[in-house]
């Protein structure tokens, strides 16, 4: 009986927490690295049509954003429903868009000012009628270059 | 000196706990973004509007109404159909063999009434203020492919490359200078036998 007795009562080894840091520092680094810090809150839904064979937009530091899309639920007491355009946090008219591009630019490096892209962040719901005011405007001052952002996907998906 | 060797295990129970703190803050001050898109150059604005003369038949006339159904040279066609449609009239080559402008490299058919060259071929996109964006951009991206796949074609016949592969090359930091120039100049040749006329200026 005394050999049995020896044994350890049921109790189980305390589970070792020693590599749950490096499990959640995994997790850390694939979000950092994933992910990019928000700069402005879009105050706009935005969800973006679908189109794969698409061309990635240039570094960062030379993107200026602007977003359209119908007032998210809490805006849209006072703002309505209707799209409306977001230049940082901002809901503004299209008028105020050449405006806005131009200070952008102002900000940016000298070297840099020839060489921006204006991506337009659409919701897929927003009509052209905005778009086309947009383009108007982003014409007015010359910011040619744009890029439609959207999702990576199918294009025929679009239309379902 | 044993104690020296065994040391005392430090406690990295509260590393998990840093780490969370971490991991929550990059969560919420980051947003899972995307940077691809469709790259256009809009038109400048011109103050005295250049009329550019151009034969009825090297315009393919693309309009998408408020509901999102596409007419293309007045005909109601399906958004699927776009492509083949768009390719056909671009790739046409019109002009007679004897004709300085002869597209060689054209494999249309040949239609006299359709466009002359790929060179002279203009597709003209316009939308109603009521169309959807979904819908401009669907069209937008179909008639770009277009371009992609005859320019595809020609890349294939001439450097037995795709298009896009010659200018994912061409935007490698690592190839030597001269590789560079080569195939920038592969491009350009590329850009001029299938150059991008996809015009959303007001066509008459």
């Amino acid at each position: 009986m005394s050999k049995f007795s020896k044994k350890k009562s049921g109790e189980l080894p305390p589970v070792s927490t020693a590599s749950l840091p490096d499990i959640v520092f995994m997790l850390l680094f694939f979000f950092m690295t994933v992910t990019v810090m928000k700069d402005s809150s879009l105050k706009v839904e935005n969800v973006l049509p679908n189109a794969n064979e698409i061309k990635k937009l240039e570094k960062k530091d030379r993107v200026i954003y602007i977003y359209v899309g119908k007032p998210t639920q809490e805006f849209q007491k006072v703002f309505g429903s209707e799209p409306k355009i977001q230049l940082n946090d901002k809901f503004a008219n299209p008028s105020a868009v050449g405006d806005y591009i131009l200070a952008e630019r102002a900000k940016k490096s000298e070297d840099l000012q020839n060489v921006l892209t204006t991506s337009l962040k659409v919701d897929k719901n927003a009509n052209m009628g905005l778009i086309s005011d947009i383009k108007q405007e982003l014409r007015k001052v010359n910011a040619l270059k744009v890029n439609y952002t959207t999702y990576d996907g199918d294009a025929f998906r679009n239309l379902q | 000196m044993s104690k020296r060797t065994n040391g005392q295990n430090v406690n990295a129970g509260s590393m998990a706990d840093i780490a969370f703190l971490l991991l929550i803050f990059f969560l919420v001050t980051t947003s899972i973004e995307t940077d691809v898109g469709i790259n256009r150059m809009l038109p400048k604005l011109e103050k005295n509007p250049i009329i550019a003369d151009v034969f009825e038949r090297n315009i393919l006339r693309v309009l998408i109404d408020s509901q999102g159904q596409l007419l293309v040279d007045d005909v109601l066609i399906e958004l699927t159909d776009l492509r083949q449609k768009a390719i056909a009239f671009l790739d046409n080559g019109g002009f007679t063999y004897d004709h300085p402008a002869y597209c060689g490299y054209c494999k249309g058919e040949r239609d006299p009434n359709s466009s002359d060259a790929p060179s002279k071929a203009i597709i003209s996109l316009s939308n109603n203020r009521e169309t959807s964006y979904e819908a401009y951009i669907s069209v937008q991206y179909e008639l770009l492919r277009a371009y992609g796949y005859l320019r595809n074609r020609a890349a294939q016949r001439l450097y037995q490359k795709d298009y896009a592969t010659l200018e994912s090359e061409y935007k490698d930091p690592t190839i030597t200078i001269e590789e560079a120039e080569r195939l920038k100049s592969k491009i350009k040749n590329i850009q001029e036998l299938f150059p991008l006329k996809l015009t959303e200026l007001e066509t008459k």
